[in-house]
């Protein structure tokens, strides 16, 4: 019976396998790992927390669940536009930590196979670093965001601006 | 994997038996201690106690808490077997209790992940001196008590006796496990284990219990044994239905030439076991003379089997499981609300959809009302610990106290049950060390030489009172008074103060009336301890006191921790709320009040007192159109020694809200200052709830 049970668990790790969710900011594409989405919801009265940083717009109430909400457009200091019907949240879990991304349009769901994946260019590294990797579709290419990195590189982030403060 | 996870939940389920079977044993201790004996009912129970304890412990291979069961298992064996034997009732009992410590402490062990590593050596030793010493004692009385003494030391042996002779009786058993139970093989082992103590001549199928077969073949055709035995019928059945996970046994007495007896039974492990018991409890007497007296005992035995089948049907659940539920009802209710009052039906005949909406809204209240039942514990747990308290301090402390419990049923949330264990416990001891007087002195004081103390919980609206009253020598408030004058916490004349203000001076910190520093309180932390525990789940403390006649210490506590009377206020767009509690009163500024010092630190004064304000907008950098003091409202908030005056732009009302905690990430991300967590609102928005001890930092 367990085998039965862990057949299915694998056979749902595979639908996932490659899938890629596609938002816009702006002109750009950038995609996140499908297993890490829990869903998608329209835009929400968010209440804004003190004392946060300007990235973090504030609490959204998830069905009795209290998440926080990112602006992406701000974490990665894109100027800020109107929120409009377009604009959705994304649900994502990593690592047992909900939190909700603002972006501006969901586009689609895709398969980028592993092989159609590069690392970003090295040089560049340092300023994007947010950016896991490079798919390549057709003639395009959708930036796959590490969202593990998008959440918890706050201290890093906080370091540097004492740094820069200091200098 | 499936082993190991397996292997988790058995011993998960034999510290879960274990713990209760200790609980069991301690109250029923407690119990015989009015009488100062032990009924031949207690003997027995004891004894089985023990018995499974040594059993599951030996099955587990936590061979210390074995031995050490089995050492007193032996003990009361002897009890058992020999009646009228002169006992030292409070030496036994201080041993069982002893034992009783021991086998907890390993299972505290067990529980953390370490291995129960303590030697029992001494106590099972200490155990078997004592039965040396009631052998000897006795030794006129019994032979076969005096071979036994001189034997290994062990009771046991008497059972070796009983087994190595012809046996009376023969039987053949099948036993049926619970589906997904797991590791049968395992389980017949510890049944055959138990089975060797009081049976010989044991032969079951499969024969080898360890092969890997074993387990499929006990799920498929059931465990079967054949046995000889000098047990009746109801023993060796009461033995076997102790089994965990029995699904169904299957019983039989075979005669000598091999046929099977004709008024068998098959008894199914089900409600009816108690009623089928006590049937086969009448066969047996009608073929057996008995004495009154073991009759009344069968019959209690088989009475206080229907209680544990209570207990089968309890089912542990984790926490956070019902935190969500919670969660999730809380939703459900807003959503009810969405639907029903939904903007859309504005205006519309629907007698239909009326009535059914109506229905929706009694279910939607009846469930969350169960939802909200399922956190409340009954207190009785928490009470019973004391008795032992008091037990153990009267003894040390030569007083002699009688503990009444009253109310114990009544039920609070279980986190509450966690913060008032402390403190409760820290009262208890108060009133038995500086409350009773020794018996000299209550005897001078013409009281009954045996103090009492009550120990009282009562529900009062949303809160419960938690009462500890003793009938001491209560409080003087001279030397109160001198004594805080001492430390310097006096801040008030004297003359100004009402006897409760005078009492109340003892839960200040730093104030500990007695001198002596005793081993069991006085040890300099004093009564402030119980104050900040009660204070920290939103109760409070308060002391009644009559000199010479008696205190009462009362603690009022919320019934719950997750839903708190909050104020909710608007700052600009945002919604904040305050714990009532909290908030000392509200008014509208006179800008004559307010001062504003050179370092622009603003200040109102009230009836004066001088309060700093705390701008909320400012403190939580809200935009606000309300910034002049004349538009909005202040909100004198009180917390421990803190007071500040809050401004906020207007009152929206008070209600009752269900406390949750900010989201992970944001905790994380950095501490935020002044918030306690957040609430749903009714329309379900978000609302901060403002945390009045962080404030301060805010200033």
């Amino acid at each position: 019976m367990n085998n039965i049970v862990q057949d299915d668990f694998y056979l749902e790790e595979d639908t996932q396998k490659d899938k890629y969710l596609i938002f816009n900011l702006g002109n750009e594409f950038y995609g996140i790992e499908i297993k890490n989405v829990i869903e998608i919801i329209g835009m929400q009265p968010i209440t804004p927390v003190p004392e946060l940083p300007e990235y973090i717009n504030g609490i959204i109430n998830l069905r009795g669940k209290i998440i926080p909400v990112m602006d992406v457009r701000t974490r990665f200091k894109m100027p800020k536009i109107e929120y409009d019907d377009r604009t959705c949240i994304i649900v994502v879990d990593v690592d047992d930590i909900s939190i909700g991304l603002i972006v501006d349009i969901v586009a689609e769901v895709i398969t980028i196979e592993e092989e159609n994946i590069v690392l970003p260019p090295e040089n560049t590294r340092k300023y994007n670093r947010y950016i896991k990797g490079i798919g390549k579709l057709n003639n395009e290419v959708r930036l796959l965001l590490d969202c593990h990195k998008l959440l918890t590189e706050d201290e890093l982030e906080s370091l540097e601006s004492v740094e820069e403060a200091l200098e | 994997m499936s082993m190991n996870y397996s292997g988790d939940s058995l011993l998960g389920m034999f510290l879960f038996e274990t713990t209760q079977l200790l609980e069991q044993l301690e109250e029923s201790i407690l119990n015989t201690e009015h009488t100062s004996s032990f009924t031949q009912e207690d003997i027995n129970e004891i004894f089985r106690i023990m018995h499974t304890i040594k059993g599951s412990a030996a099955m587990m291979q936590y061979h210390n808490v074995s031995k050490l069961a089995h050492a007193l298992e032996d003990l009361f064996d002897y009890l058992r077997s020999e009646e009228n034997v002169e006992i030292d009732y409070s030496a036994l009992t201080d041993l069982v209790f002893a034992n009783v410590d021991f086998i907890n402490e390993q299972i505290g062990k067990i529980e953390e992940g370490a291995t129960e590593d303590d030697d029992a050596t001494e106590l099972i030793n200490a155990n078997r001196d004592f039965l040396a010493k009631i052998k000897n004692e006795d030794k006129g009385q019994s032979s076969s008590g005096e071979a036994n003494a001189s034997g290994n030391g062990k009771a046991g042996d008497g059972l070796q006796a009983e087994k190595n002779a012809n046996f009376k009786y023969s039987y053949k058993a099948t036993i049926y496990f619970s589906e997904g139970c797991e590791m049968e093989n395992i389980r017949a082992f510890g049944i055959i284990n138990n089975l060797e103590e009081v049976a010989g001549d044991i032969k079951h199928i499969p024969e080898d219990l360890m092969a890997s077969e074993a387990a499929e073949e006990i799920k498929s055709s059931g465990f079967r044994f054949v046995f000889n035995s000098n047990c009746t019928y109801v023993d060796i059945h009461q033995l076997l239905m102790q089994t965990i996970f029995l699904k169904e046994l299957e019983l039989e007495q075979v005669d000598t030439s091999g046929e099977a007896k004709s008024d068998s039974k098959t008894l199914e492990a089900n409600q009816s076991q108690a009623s089928n018991v006590e049937k086969n409890q009448e066969a047996t007497m009608a073929s057996d003379v008995k004495k009154g007296q073991e009759d009344t005992t069968r019959q209690k035995q088989a009475q206080r089997q229907r209680p544990n089948l209570t207990h089968q049907s309890i089912i542990s659940v984790p926490v956070e499981k019902l935190d969500k539920l919670m969660d999730l009802m809380g939703e459900f209710v807003i959503s009810e609300a969405m639907v029903t009052q939904n903007p859309d039906l504005v205006g519309l005949e629907l007698p239909n959809f009326e009535k059914s909406a109506l229905q929706l809204k009694k279910i939607t209240k009846e469930l969350q009302e169960v939802v909200m039942s399922i956190r409340m514990v009954p207190l009785s747990a928490t009470f019973n610990k004391m008795k032992r308290i008091v037990r153990d301090m009267g003894k040390k402390l030569d007083k002699e106290v009688t503990l009444t419990i009253l109310g114990e049923e009544t039920e609070v949330d279980k986190n509450i049950i966690e913060h008032i264990s402390d403190p409760l416990m820290h009262l208890v001891r108060n009133a038995l060390d500086h409350g009773l007087e020794t018996k000299e002195d209550r005897i001078k004081a013409g009281k009954p030489a045996v103090g009492n103390i009550k120990l009282e919980a009562k529900n009062v609206g949303s809160d419960v009172l938690i009462i500890v009253q003793d009938d001491g020598k209560g409080i003087n408030k001279d030397s109160i008074i001198r004594k805080a004058k001492e430390k310097g916490l006096l801040k008030r004349p004297v003359e100004s103060m009402s006897d409760k203000d005078i009492f109340n001076l003892i839960l200040l910190p730093g104030f500990s009336t007695n001198e002596n520093v005793t081993e069991y309180s006085g040890r300099g932390v004093g009564m402030d301890v119980v104050t900040k525990g009660i204070e920290a789940i939103g109760g409070s403390v308060s002391i009644d006191s009559i000199e010479h006649v008696g205190t009462a210490f009362t603690m009022k506590i919320p019934l719950t921790l997750a839903i708190v009377d909050g104020m909710n206020v608007s700052v600009g767009e945002s919604i904040y709320t305050i714990p009532t509690m909290n908030i000392k009163e509200f008014f509208k500024p006179v800008l004559e009040d307010i001062i504003i010092d050179p370092d622009k630190n603003e200040m109102v004064i009230v009836r004066g007192e001088c309060y700093p304000i705390l701008r909320l907008h400012n403190a939580f950098k809200v935009d606000t159109d309300v910034t002049d003091f004349e538009d909005g409202i202040f909100i004198i908030v009180k917390h421990d020694q803190h007071t500040i005056c809050l401004f906020v732009d207007r009152l929206i009302g008070q209600q009752q809200i269900v406390v949750k905690a900010l989201p992970e990430y944001i905790l994380r991300s950095k501490r935020v200052k002044g918030l306690a967590g957040c609430t749903l609102l009714g329309d379900g928005s978000i609302s901060l709830i403002i945390d009045v001890s962080g404030l301060n930092d805010l200033l």
